[in-house]
């Protein structure tokens, strides 16, 4: 390539990363903002004050902010762990056996995971009220398999296609018990399919907004991104900017640091379901 | 059972046995039939949870969308056939947010296919070190929670706050974003494409590594320029990439909710169909009517997905397959 093309695509490659990282420095930037600071007109801070923080950790925020991350961290483990196993067994069905009905199961996920969540919440707000899941751990944690389960049979079908799963049998042929062959074999060939489908069954749940504002009212069960639409200022005519950017960035931190971990297989992840990785 | 008997994978055997295997016996054998029987027993416990957590609540949506209901006053619930949807369809309320919808849809889906295959481009021809680090990058308007997106651009185009007021040389200082339709609209699509495009623009770089190289390597050779072999070579053979990418963000844009939720509330009449409904069943508590905009909604994303499906002839199925 000649020096002139290569320089380009140099220009092009830090332009997304201008793009990936603007709206994400702003909030950070925003969040280092005193609270005087706040409508100064310019991106950067006058001078870093970390008085957003203490608010949302340990101030008047905190009583709002940390039931939310709390609730957020453990509704999203649970929903995505349950989803990741019933996707397992099923997707090692899909990937292995020969059954009828099975591009009926794939649709159907397929199905699922286009449906708009706002016509599910409409009923589920009605029956949860009725049978009292309102405002509960399961009263999300069962309308978010809607989210996280589909999305899993989808990416793990995928990722089991690729296995090569005769290798079990060779260890076995070579003196293996079913177990060993399952622990020293099939474990370390599933396992980063597995966890990069937990992750991205995470990011969904973590990011769902519908869910969280519709059928929780209280800290009892309300996720952070539906805390975020609930902070109020100091006083009311104080704007919650500062309070709302700190518990942004805090709840960013954990996603980007995944992100950075598992870059390739969350990658592969993504695209293997839809087209061929 | 042990892992031995029912373990050669479906691939094999089908392989191994080409030559004389119809694709569909009529009749399976006795290890087939035990085959069919895990297979199905693995899948049943993912199928039901799908069909009760979703299929349940649409038919109930459904049911309640022929009712007068009303949570307020639940005793005077009555069944009231199909008043509501009459009620909605001649309602400009519905059909201002249809409009709003649509156009947010296809604005954004249609600056993210061209901006994804742009950041697609530049990420197939990066270099070295470059390329997984812009793979990174990009990750993380993905991995980011909407509404996180969405506080960022308010924020940014507030009055108050935000400085692109300030930046721009050619709107006014107190120029507020959010009080009128159209600006309102285009700091919702900002946010949402920010967002979304990286997602698109990783289905067409795994569709740009799909395109045979000899193929772009004979018309180089031929004397195409860049321009026609972008259209006469990579984009044909990456068509299938382009419209999974196509339909999924098409019907992921229909349900927007998040930005139009945190960035107007509505206001401004960006109302979208997702958000009369929620306005209508959480905040008016009117189930009735409420599950008549869902309804409605689940009828429009069905009509896209089978355009899609039908008329482009996107072949979802096979497009899985390839990934063997």
């Amino acid at each position: 390539m000649r020096t002139r093309t290569k320089v380009w695509w140099w220009v092009g490659g830090l332009l997304i990363f201008a793009y990936c990282l603007f709206p994400v420095a702003w909030i950070v930037s925003l969040s280092l903002k005193a609270p005087s600071d706040l409508d100064n007109g310019s991106f950067l801070p006058s001078a870093v004050s970390w008085q957003n923080y203490q608010l949302v950790l340990t101030g008047d925020a905190s009583g709002l902010f940390l039931p939310a991350l709390r609730n957020s961290v453990g509704i999203c483990l649970i929903a995505t762990a349950i989803s990741v196993v019933l996707a397992a067994l099923c997707a090692y069905a899909v990937a292995r056996l020969d059954f009828p009905g099975k591009a009926l199961v794939l649709g159907l996920a397929l199905g699922v995971s286009m449906f708009p969540v706002i016509s599910i919440v409409t009923p589920l707000f009605n029956i949860w009220r009725t049978i009292g899941l309102f405002d509960t751990w399961p009263g999300l944690i069962i309308p978010y398999l809607s989210i996280t389960l589909p999305l899993s049979i989808w990416t793990l079908s995928a990722f089991f296609r690729e296995i090569p799963w005769e290798m079990e049998q060779a260890a076995q042929v070579d003196g293996a018990t079913t177990a060993q062959a399952f622990r020293k074999v099939i474990v370390p060939l599933a396992g980063p399919g597995v966890a990069t489908t937990a992750i991205i069954a995470f990011f969904l749940a973590w990011n769902d907004f519908v869910y969280g504002i519709s059928l929780t009212s209280t800290e009892r069960a309300r996720p952070v991104p539906a805390a975020l639409a609930f902070f109020t200022g100091a006083s009311q005519f104080e704007e919650p900017t500062g309070a709302i950017s700190a518990a942004a960035v805090i709840v960013t931190v954990p996603v980007v640091v995944l992100v950075l971990l598992f870059q390739r297989q969350i990658v592969a992840g993504l695209t293997q379901g839809a087209v061929k990785g | 059972m042990s892992a031995a008997t029912t373990g050669i994978p479906a691939a094999t055997t089908a392989g191994a046995a080409a030559p004389t295997d119809r694709p569909r016996r009529p009749r399976r054998s006795d290890r087939g039939r035990q085959e069919a029987r895990l297979g199905l027993l693995l899948c049943a416990p993912a199928v039901l949870v799908l069909v009760a957590v979703v299929g349940y609540p649409i038919l109930q949506a459904v049911w309640d969308s022929l009712y007068s209901y009303k949570l307020t006053n639940p005793d005077a619930r009555r069944f009231v056939g199909l008043e509501n949807y009459a009620l909605i369809l001649s309602d400009p309320i519905w059909w201002q947010a249809l409009w709003v919808t649509v156009l947010i849809t296809v604005v954004t889906v249609v600056v993210e296919l061209v901006l994804g295959f742009a950041l697609a481009l530049v990420m197939n021809n990066a270099l070295g070190s470059l390329r997984p680090a812009l793979r990174t990058a990009i990750l993380i308007p993905y991995a980011i929670i909407t509404v996180v997106s969405a506080f960022a651009f308010r924020f940014m185009f507030d009055i108050t706050s935000g400085f692109v007021n300030t930046w721009l040389p050619f709107v006014p200082d107190d120029l507020d974003w959010f009080a009128s339709f159209g600006t309102a609209v285009t700091v919702i699509s900002i946010s949402e494409i920010w967002k979304t495009t990286p997602f698109i623009s990783l289905l067409l770089l795994s569709g740009l590594a799909q395109v045979p190289g000899e193929l772009q390597e004979a018309a180089k050779v031929d004397g195409a320029t860049w321009w026609q072999r972008m259209r006469r070579v990579t984009i044909p053979n990456m068509k299938a990439a382009i419209m999974v990418a196509l339909l999924f963000r098409t019907l992921d844009a229909f349900r927007i909710f998040d930005n139009i939720f945190i960035m107007t509330n509505g206001a401004a009449g960006t109302e979208s169909v997702s958000f009369l409904a929620y306005r209508q069943t959480i905040q008016r508590l009117e189930i009735g009517i409420g599950s008549a905009v869902s309804v409605l909604l689940t009828v429009c994303v069905a009509l896209i997905a089978l355009l899609f499906v039908k008329g482009f002839k996107v072949n979802l199925a096979a497009s899985t397959r390839a990934g063997r």
